[in-house]
């Protein structure tokens, strides 16, 4: 079961956080397909966010295919995103590597984030919204 | 905006008591549709806690009407709960009494569950269960977030249509706030109670309520959506001083620099930068300024 950690500083939607903190969820393999997400109220009960907000991001995964609820049993994953495999491939391992050397030149937590951000958005520019 | 059932509505609602000279509130008229969470919020005085005693049946209006649920305060007692910003509670009757007595006095809807669950339940994560209450203590002997967890409880307990909280959340602790947030979302979650909970800090509700009234000087300032509020206002910086097509909310700055809170009524020009401003900015201005037209979104007036 995903748990959702809002943070109200962020300046990101609510709604959002819920879709993409989902989202990271089934890229991860923490939910896969046939799993429930929590009810509107599990969320709200630990989040103390508005019930609106949850529905609105479970529509917008429903809307992506990702989810489909099911009437008086819940919200369940249809897919997942699974472009990262279990690991076969090995890139999260050569990426824990890249880290340590990362790591070993001195380079902070942030300095480490910034540069793979950098490296990716010169490869593969985000999509002009 | 469609014809939904309003959970509370006011038309010119307005009270002035005779020994003081002006209104405590006046010409007051939104509506609040049913299911909604609404922050009410407002400096002290603002009219916060005499809004709610009016819808609440507590006092009547001099002027205008207040609604409940589609009917008058008293016809809807039984729908809604209030609670009381001093709490009163019989002293000498024990927490676990004063639920039995919530029980007999609401035997129709009454859920002990919900009562009990706000009461003794407190989900401290090392299982520390100093925040729950001990059911054989008297309501005299509790501290003033212990008598509020029993007021709450009892307004739980009658599982309404409609809870209106006044400053529910003052006299607890960050974790006892957090907690009672989270159980007044799973009301709305589970039943589609409509809650209005007074506060003077916003951004305690903010994420938690979708609908909003300020309150200032006896007056509705703004109400509505925080979103659809938020959106409808616009922060602008430059040197120029030409406002003109727009509401200014609030101006401040030198002869080289204006920083301004508007109502933007057109595209501003390219002399001035601009950026979304956060709710608690657009409610402060608003405070400041207490000659500033007032805003009703869409959907919030509607006979």
């Amino acid at each position: 079961m995903v748990e959702y950690r809002i943070d109200r500083r962020s300046g990101v939607a609510t709604y959002v956080q819920i879709v993409q903190q989902t989202k990271q969820a089934l890229r991860l393999g923490v939910l896969r397909p046939g799993d429930r997400l929590p009810t509107a109220r599990e969320v709200v009960e630990a989040t103390a966010i508005n019930p609106n907000t949850v529905l609105k991001a479970y529509r917008e995964l429903e809307r992506e295919g990702l989810v489909e609820a099911r009437r008086g049993l819940g919200t369940f994953v249809r897919r997942s995103l699974g472009s990262v495999p279990a690991d076969r491939s090995g890139l999260r391992a050569r990426l824990a590597d890249w880290l340590d050397e990362a790591h070993a030149e001195g380079l902070e937590r942030e300095d480490m984030s910034a540069l793979f951000r950098a490296a990716l958005d010169e490869k593969y520019p985000e999509e002009q919204r | 905006m469609s014809e939904e059932t309003a959970a509370l509505k006011a038309v010119g609602l307005g009270l002035r008591y005779r020994r003081r000279r002006g209104h405590v509130l006046r010409d007051c008229s939104f509506r609040l549709p049913a299911g909604r969470v609404c922050a009410l919020v407002g400096p002290n005085g603002a009219g916060k806690s005499t809004l709610l005693s009016l819808a609440a049946g507590l006092i009547r209006p001099t002027e205008g009407t207040v609604h409940v649920l589609g009917t008058g305060p008293a016809e809807a007692r039984e729908r809604f709960a209030y609670v009381a910003q001093d709490k009163p509670l019989p002293p000498q009757l024990t927490v676990a009494g004063t639920l039995r007595l919530g029980a007999d006095l609401n035997r129709a809807r009454w859920d002990a569950a919900a009562a009990g669950r706000i009461a003794y339940a407190h989900h401290a994560p090392d299982g520390d269960r100093s925040g729950s209450l001990d059911p054989g203590a008297r309501i005299r002997s509790l501290s003033g977030g212990q008598r509020t967890r029993v007021a709450l409880a009892l307004a739980f307990g009658k599982r309404p249509e409609l809870m209106l909280l006044d400053e529910p959340m003052a006299d607890l602790d960050p974790l006892a706030r957090r907690e009672l947030l989270g159980a007044l979302m799973g009301e709305a979650a589970e039943h589609g109670t409509t809650i209005v909970l007074s506060s003077h800090i916003v951004t305690e509700l903010d994420g938690a309520c979708d609908h909003l009234l300020l309150m200032g000087g006896g007056r509705v300032r703004l109400a509505g959506d925080p979103e659809e509020l938020v959106a409808a206002h616009t922060l602008l910086t430059g040197p120029a001083r030409d406002l003109t097509g727009h509401t200014v909310v609030e101006s401040r700055g030198t002869d080289r620099q204006l920083t301004a809170l508007v109502r933007p009524g057109g595209p501003p020009g390219d002399d001035w930068r601009t950026a979304a401003p956060s709710l608690e900015e657009v409610l402060l201005a608003h405070l400041r300024n207490p000659g500033a037209p007032d805003l009703v979104t869409e959907g919030t007036v509607n006979p």
